[in-house]
């Protein structure tokens, strides 16, 4: 076993816990009896510097890591993989500098360094091939983002969401824990290849019942992972229980690394579907199930997207109609969101091509998401509630947050030239360009209307911002490294909604093919 | 003269007269009396250059909307000449008339001016689209004129003229409209010179079916709402006595004739076959107009609509002659009558602008004498304070009643000259009303002139110098065409000919 | 050149929301400079058209998303170079009328402005998704001009308005979609999109569709609810732009891509139901109802905003019919009726919202019956009198050469459709005329409520007089000369109706 190539594959994860240490080592040897101010400025600034470090890194690390034993990948860098710890790096960042003005912790060393490791969980996943990794990682994440939730000690929401996070989380570990299992009973063996190999194989149709329950028990894994409708019930909780950073790294961070484990999953199931297909031309005499009807893992695993992504359209736009509380209204449509996304994932193909659009929805969402997080918690430390009355004449307190809000809330509503709006066209596109017809263009449809539905909730939040009168004229100040954060968030909201082919251009620059 | 375009300067003269008007605060009545007198000038003028051979001259051409056949296209005979020396006298006579407006005036004339736009308009437009266009811009101005400075029933009167021109209007449109769907065409002259040799009624039926007779029942319709014809002359009365005086001098003595105008250039030209098909209940219907407008004249006991009822009856003649005429294949001995006929109907439509005017001027008159009587029992034996005025206004009702010698006579003689040889029993019927009229008029001049003078009017204003100067051209015009009708009937008998020979029955 | 109708009108926006809040004249020049430019710009670029007769003029064509094929291609047509006209004057217009506005100025303009350059973009676009996008931009700003200045139950008429034009863009968007994917994702030009061969069943399904997403906005019937309702709720500016220009969006797009790209999908089905045998018959029987509908409510009204209103449903009724004859004259007379109409209801929202409301305060025909506005507001009143005729559908005016091209149109391609549409027009004097009366000339004498409005009514402001001369000239320079439109229409929908889209 080589630990340099080990070491030298996981130099960005590497390069996070180092920052995090450094992060606890600063924060509680040095600066003990210093103001927060500077003790959060110091915190965050490490931290920017660590996720600085790990970008640098990235490309250092090699095509992956080969366990020497088995000669499995475990981990796979570039392509998705890359864009996806790229985009988690970068909106790591950006919630990191949302600390600004955070008041809801003393412990802004701790806060910071598990921020960094959950970040380093991303990555993980990110570039994962084995299940053994991608459960590690998983829970290296989620468990930093239990902790997260948990953050703000004093208030009882918290505590409560955080409990609630950490239970639904702990089960949905089980479960998908428990269809990896049955993978590996089905397979031998824990690397994601040779578990599709044999799942499209004659293991596969053989052991069709167990494979059935266990990939409902990892779509129950990852649906959880997603907030996929029926596993989202944490998400409203949570989203409105987190402390403002937390909840934005949350619905961002969290999203893009979850998002990029289930691409590299519909990427080797293609991968491997079209392989046995090929075979099967050329090799008619071999059996090969999955090519004669079996529905195999893909098919099976479409369905189940198709299942998560139509309920969570549904649900989560709907459920959103009826919010008071702007966070609960987020996370609903964070629900929503991530249907969108399973709808994508789930007519995969092409796999560049699909792949590029989801990476390109979950990292404007992701961008999206934190402004729209930024927003929430300055207006909510002006007016103590995220109540959508909270949100009245929001544009004479402050009227260039108010237009933050504006952008934000109408990119995620996908209105051109916002990005949100490229995003969802491009991920249709997309979907419409595997399946033209039946059933693809059916959802489409319902995902476009479902789209104009949720404008309506967006509106509402707006019609509170800028139409209503305001009920307290004072001004709401907002920490300028926020406002800045804000800025750029809408800067970018809007520029890259304006030449949408910069960004596409630059996920496309990661797939040779493309 | 030539290629000066005489014609769109007549029509833009008002309408530019109107725009000063507007500006011009109380001056307006000023702009308005230049502006006609310059209209009457200019008719007259175009009078004079007519073509001899009775065709159509002063033609003017341009390019409008070619994809929905709208041309530029304007040009007169004697009958579209006549009509706008018409036009012209009668607008001024009402502009001399109205100089009691003191509500808002510069608004009054500018109407007033439009209106006359309008008849101008519609007098020199040979392509539907143009002819409607001016056709629909006379009739708003008369609503408002009627609705703003009407006497107190004045919303009712003008809101039932409106929509009763508007209904006729409609008919038109949509019988016009059916006419360009088939033929793609939507000029006077050529539909003119398609329907007489058969063309026309070919493409219609070939486009539409067999909708001829309906187009024609619209198109008739339309005019007959305009003339009027009974039954559907019910607003006029109401509109004619509600207008101010100088008002209903327009409405009777120049738009009136827009509608037996139409039936002339339009509805006899396109649908000559189908009137002649329907020749009889429309004769029953000119002369039940003739004869009803004749008695119910005679049981009115307000002036203004004693003359209304008396203009339907008089206008009633005109259309009696144009039904009459249409005879299929007409004889020589035929031909002779119906040239007599139509000479008789443009004449009539000419004198009675000029008399009805006249009359109704009268009426204003007296009203501004009373301050609003005007009911034909307020009066008696005013010859004896207003000698003059009961002498002009006599030989104003004399031409009404149409004694020989004054304009009236010789319009009517002509018509029944014409029409007992081709309609005997109309026109025997149509005598009854003649002798109605008569009574009618010999009534009202005995009750307001004759007898014993009632106290309240003992000092009955005579006509005072202006009012005699105004009047006096008019009353030598009534005795000048009444003693030398030659003047009209040279210029317009040629085209009277060249009509005839056009329209096919 | 024509491109900076749109640059200028989103520059003028991204100005006025930078300006100070408290220097409203400021906000105003600004937003009349942009306005006028704009015009100007509108009438260069439509003389420029002239000595080519109206060909079709590629203003831009730059890649923008090149793996997708996307262009931002601009270009212009005689139709496009109408309606941008129309954009044009509507925005000088509406600023005009707009003089008043004291509450927040500046963001009032910026919306304005927004929206008026979300209009340019869409007239000009020859890509279909960059139309879709300056489509949407449209729509946003009409929910905020509502919500905040309009009137009476503002906040429900701008939601409507803005749900009702989501729905309707989804639906256009799905299209969008379906075209780009069966067409093979290599572009989404409109030329292009056109010449792909998309399959006749895939037409046959697509058409309604997008039709009926655009149809939406042009307050076809029975999708027209939003229309009524947020006229009266927006404040005038708003209710004569979305009158005026938004509609058109709506029935621009129902010609530019739902009829030029899906020839096809009005194709006969083979089957005929009450003798609807096709789309186009299904759509041509929706704007027949629309006509006579519009018409036939707007007499029932009591509120004179609602009158006028529902009085755009029945004119936009004629857009649709002409648009579903199918023949040059028709087509052309629906692209006319669009400028006409445009015109006419800017002028009718004007009188009413701003020049009426404003100084009376109430809109309720009843009321207004006391008040004898003839006498003390006459230049309203003679303004309305000209709007009403223009309206009625007189000749002279723009609406009847557009109105009457229509009804040729639909007369060669089904009669029966053209006698129903015949009855709104008649219905349609009878509403103008009744709203006419009761609002202006009626003599009915004074109410007890009076007493509250015997106030002097303001004296009508020169930005009125100037507005209203304007939109006047308008309706009336195409009245008598119709040609000067329509020689630029002529030859655009004779390309378009050729085939090839466009």
């Amino acid at each position: 076993m080589n630990y340099a190539d080990l070491f030298r594959a996981t130099l960005p994860e590497t390069a996070l816990e180092v920052g995090a240490l450094v992060v606890l080592v600063v924060d509680l040897g040095f600066l003990r009896k210093s103001a927060l101010n500077l003790r959060v400025a110091v915190a965050a600034l490490l931290g920017v510097a660590g996720c600085t470090a790990a970008l640098w890194m990235l490309p250092f690390q090699g095509m992956g890591f080969v366990y020497p034993g088995t000669g499995e990948m475990l981990l796979a860098s570039g392509g998705s993989s890359a864009v996806a710890q790229i985009g988690i790096l970068l909106l790591t960042v950006l919630t990191l500098l949302l600390l600004a003005d955070a008041t809801f912790t003393q412990h802004v060393g701790e806060y910071v360094a598990v921020v960094l490791m959950a970040a380093a969980g991303g990555l993980l996943i990110a570039a994962a091939q084995d299940l053994l990794v991608i459960f590690v990682g998983l829970e290296l994440l989620s468990l930093g983002l239990y902790i997260l939730t948990a953050f703000a000690k004093r208030s009882g929401k918290s505590a409560e969401a955080a409990i609630k996070y950490y239970l639904f989380g702990g089960m949905s570990a089980a479960f998908l824990l428990f269809g990896f299992s049955y993978l590996y009973g089905i397979a031998g063996s824990t690397n994601l290849y040779r578990i599709l190999l044999a799942v499209d194989g004659p293991q596969g149709a053989q052991a069709a019942p167990l494979l059935y329950v266990a990939l409902v028990m990892i779509a129950a894994g990852l649906g959880f992972k997603v907030a996929a409708v029926p596993f989202h019930l944490w998400a409203p909780d949570t989203y409105e229980g987190a402390p403002a950073p937390a909840a934005a790294f949350i619905a961002s961070v969290s999203k893009v690394a979850s998002f990029a484990l289930l691409i590299l999953i519909g990427t080797a199931a293609l991968q491997v579907f079209e392989a046995i297909h090929v075979m099967a031309k050329y090799e008619p005499q071999a059996h090969i199930p999955a090519a004669h009807g079996f529905w195999g893992f893909s098919v099976s695993w479409s369905l189940i997207l198709v299942v998560l992504a139509l309920a969570s359209m549904v649900l989560g736009n709907l459920a959103a109609l009826a919010q008071t509380s702007v966070r609960r209204l987020l996370a609903y449509s964070a629900i929503a969101h991530a249907g969108y996304m399973l709808l994508g994932l789930a007519y995969f193909s092409n796999a560049s091509r699909s792949a590029a659009a989801i990476l390109y929805y979950v990292l404007t969402y992701g961008l999206t998401t934190i402004g729209a997080f930024g927003v929430v918690g300055a207006v909510e430390k002006a007016a103590g509630s995220d109540r959508l009355d909270a949100f009245l004449g929001l544009h004479k307190r402050n009227p260039l947050l108010a237009a933050v809000l504006l952008v934000l809330f109408l990119s995620l509503a996908g209105i051109p030239p916002l990005v949100g709006f490229w995003a969802k066209f491009n991920l249709f596109a997309a979907v419409l360009h595997a399946s033209p017809t039946g059933m693809a263009l059916g959802l489409v449809i319902l995902a476009v209307g479902m789209s104009a539905v949720s404008l309506y909730y967006y509106l509402q939040v707006l019609k509170r911002a800028w139409v209503m009168p305001a009920v307290d004229e004072t001004p709401i100040a907002v920490h300028p490294v926020t406002m800045a954060v804000l800025l750029l968030v809408s800067a970018g909201v809007v520029l890259l909604g304006c030449f949408p082919a910069l960004l596409q251009g630059w996920i496309a620059g990661f797939y040779p093919g493309m | 003269m030539n290629g000066l375009p005489v014609l769109t300067l007549l029509t833009v003269l008002p309408v530019v007269g109107a725009a000063i008007a507007l500006v011009a605060g109380k001056h307006a009545r000023s702009v308005a009396l230049i502006t006609t007198l310059g209209g009457l000038v200019l008719s007259l003028v175009i009078w004079t250059q007519l073509p001899i051979d009775g065709s159509i001259g002063l033609v003017e051409r341009a390019a409008w909307a070619p994809s929905l056949g709208i041309e530029y296209h304007l040009g007169v005979d004697a009958l579209g000449a006549l009509m706008l020396v018409l036009s012209a006298i009668v607008t001024l006579l009402s502009v001399d008339a109205a100089d009691h407006v003191h509500r808002q005036p510069n608004l009054y004339f500018g109407l007033v001016l439009l209106l006359e736009a309008g008849l101008f308009g519609s007098f020199t437009a040979l392509n539907f689209f143009h002819w409607f266009l001016f056709w629909e811009l006379s009739l708003i101005p008369a609503f408002f004129l009627i609705k703003l400075w009407g006497g107190a029933k004045r919303g009712p009167a003008a809101t039932q003229f409106f929509v009763y021109t508007m209904a006729g209007s409609v008919a038109l449109l949509l019988a016009f409209l059916a006419v360009f769907l088939s033929t793609g065409n939507m000029d006077f002259i050529q539909l003119s010179a398609m329907a007489s040799s058969g063309q026309l009624e070919q493409m219609v039926t070939a486009h539409l079916g067999p909708v001829m007779m309906w187009l024609a029942i619209g198109v008739l319709a339309g005019f007959a709402v305009k003339v009027p014809l009974a039954p559907f002359h019910t607003w006029l009365p109401a509109a004619y006595s509600e207008a101010p005086s100088p008002v209903t001098m327009l409405l009777t003595g120049a738009m009136s004739k827009m509608g037996v105008y139409g039936l002339l250039r339009i509805a006899v030209p396109l649908f000559g076959h189908q009137i002649a098909q329907m020749r009889t209940p429309l004769l029953a219907l000119a002369v039940l107009t003739v004869v009803m407008g004749a008695w119910t004249a005679a049981a009115q006991k307000d002036l203004k609509r004693v003359f209304a009822y008396s203009s339907v009856n008089h206008l009633g003649y005109c259309l009696l002659g144009i039904f009459a005429l249409a005879v299929p294949a007409a004889g020589a001995a035929e031909q002779t009558s119906q040239a007599a006929a139509l000479n008789g109907v443009i004449l009539q439509m000419f004198n009675h602008g000029v008399t009805a005017a006249a009359l109704f001027w009268f009426v204003a008159m007296i009203q501004e004498r009373t301050g609003g009587e005007r009911g034909i029992n307020d009066f008696g034996g005013l010859r004896k304070p207003a000698p003059v005025f009961a002498g002009m206004m006599g030989i104003v009702l004399f031409s009404s009643l149409g004694l020989p010698g004054l304009n009236g006579f010789v319009g009517e003689f002509l018509i029944f000259r014409g029409v007992f040889p081709l309609a005997w029993v109309a026109a025997a019927v149509s005598i009854l009303g003649l002798l109605v009229t008569a009574a009618v008029i010999l009534t009202v001049i005995q009750k307001v002139f004759a007898g014993p003078v009632p106290e309240r009017w003992a000092s009955f204003p005579d006509m005072y110098g202006k009012e005699r100067l105004a009047m006096a051209p008019v009353i030598g015009l009534m005795l000048l065409l009444g003693l030398v009708p030659q003047l009209i009937v040279d210029s317009v008998n040629p085209t009277v000919v060249n009509l005839l020979a056009h329209w096919r029955f | 050149m024509l491109a900076w109708t749109i640059y200028l009108s989103f520059a003028g926006a991204l100005a006025q929301a930078l300006l100070p809040k408290d220097k409203p004249s400021i906000s105003r020049w600004l937003a009349l400079a942009v306005a006028l430019a704009g015009l100007a710009l509108a009438v260069a670029g439509f003389a420029a058209g002239i000595p080519n007769h109206f060909a079709r003029v590629t203003i831009i064509d730059a890649p923008w998303v090149p793996s997708m094929g996307i262009h931002y291609l601009l270009a212009a047509d005689g139709i496009s170079l109408v309606l941008v006209l129309l954009t044009g004057l509507a925005a000088v217009a509406g600023v005009l009328f707009s003089w008043n506005i004291e509450l927040r100025t500046n963001e009032f303009f910026a919306f304005y402005l927004a929206l008026i350059g979300g209009v340019y973009g869409v007239f000009l676009s020859f890509d279909l998704f960059l139309l879709f996008v300056f489509y949407e931009i449209a729509i946003v700003p009409k929910y905020f001009l509502i919500a905040i200045w309009g009137s009476t139950r503002r906040e429900y008429g701008a939601m409507k308005l803005a749900l009702y034009s989501f729905v309707g863009s989804a639906m256009v968007l799905v299209g969008l979609l379906a075209a780009y994917a069966t067409s093979g994702s290599h572009s989404t030009g409109l030329v292009s999109l056109a010449h792909a061969g998309l399959p006749v069943s895939f037409q046959m399904w697509c058409f309604p569709l997008v039709f009926t997403g655009f149809a939406i906005l042009a307050g076809m019937w029975p999708f027209h609810t939003w229309a009524p309702t947020g006229h009266v709720a927006a404040p005038t500016a708003a209710s004569m732009l979305l009158a005026g220009v938004v509609m058109k969006l709506g029935a621009y797009g129902c010609l530019r891509v739902a009829i030029s790209l899906f020839p096809h999908g009005m194709d006969p089905w083979g089957f005929s139901l009450l003798g609807v045998g096709s789309w186009r018959d299904v759509f041509a029987v929706l704007a027949v109802i629309g006509i006579v509908y519009g018409a036939l409510v707007a007499l029932a009204q009591t509120d004179f905003k609602f009158v006028i209103g529902y009085s755009s449903v029945s004119h936009m009724g004629f857009v649709l019919l002409g648009l579903m004859t199918l023949n040059q004259i028709g087509m052309t007379g629906a692209v006319l009726q669009m400028f006409s109409h445009g015109v006419i209801a800017g002028l009718l929202f004007a009188i009413v919202g701003r020049i009426v409301y404003e100084r009376t305060h109430t809109r309720q025909l009843a009321e207004l019956e006391t008040m004898h506005l003839s006498k003390r507001l006459p230049f309203a009143a003679w303004a309305f009198v000209i709007a009403g005729m223009a309206s009625m559908g007189l000749p002279g005016f723009s609406g009847f050469v557009a109105e009457l091209q229509v009804l040729v149109g639909s007369w060669i391609a089904k009669p029966g459709w053209t006698i129903a549409a015949g009855v709104g027009i008649v219905v349609g004097v009878a509403y103008t005329w009744r709203a006419l009366q009761k609002a202006f000339f009626s003599d009915a004498p004074p109410s007890a409520h009076m007493h509250e409005h015997a106030h002097e009514l303001a004296a009508i402001t020169v930005p009125e007089i100037a507005g209203v001369m304007l939109l006047v000239a308008a309706t009336l320079i195409v009245g008598l000369y119709p040609r000067i439109l329509l020689e630029a229409i002529e030859p655009a929908v004779k390309t378009l109706l050729a085939g090839g889209g466009q």
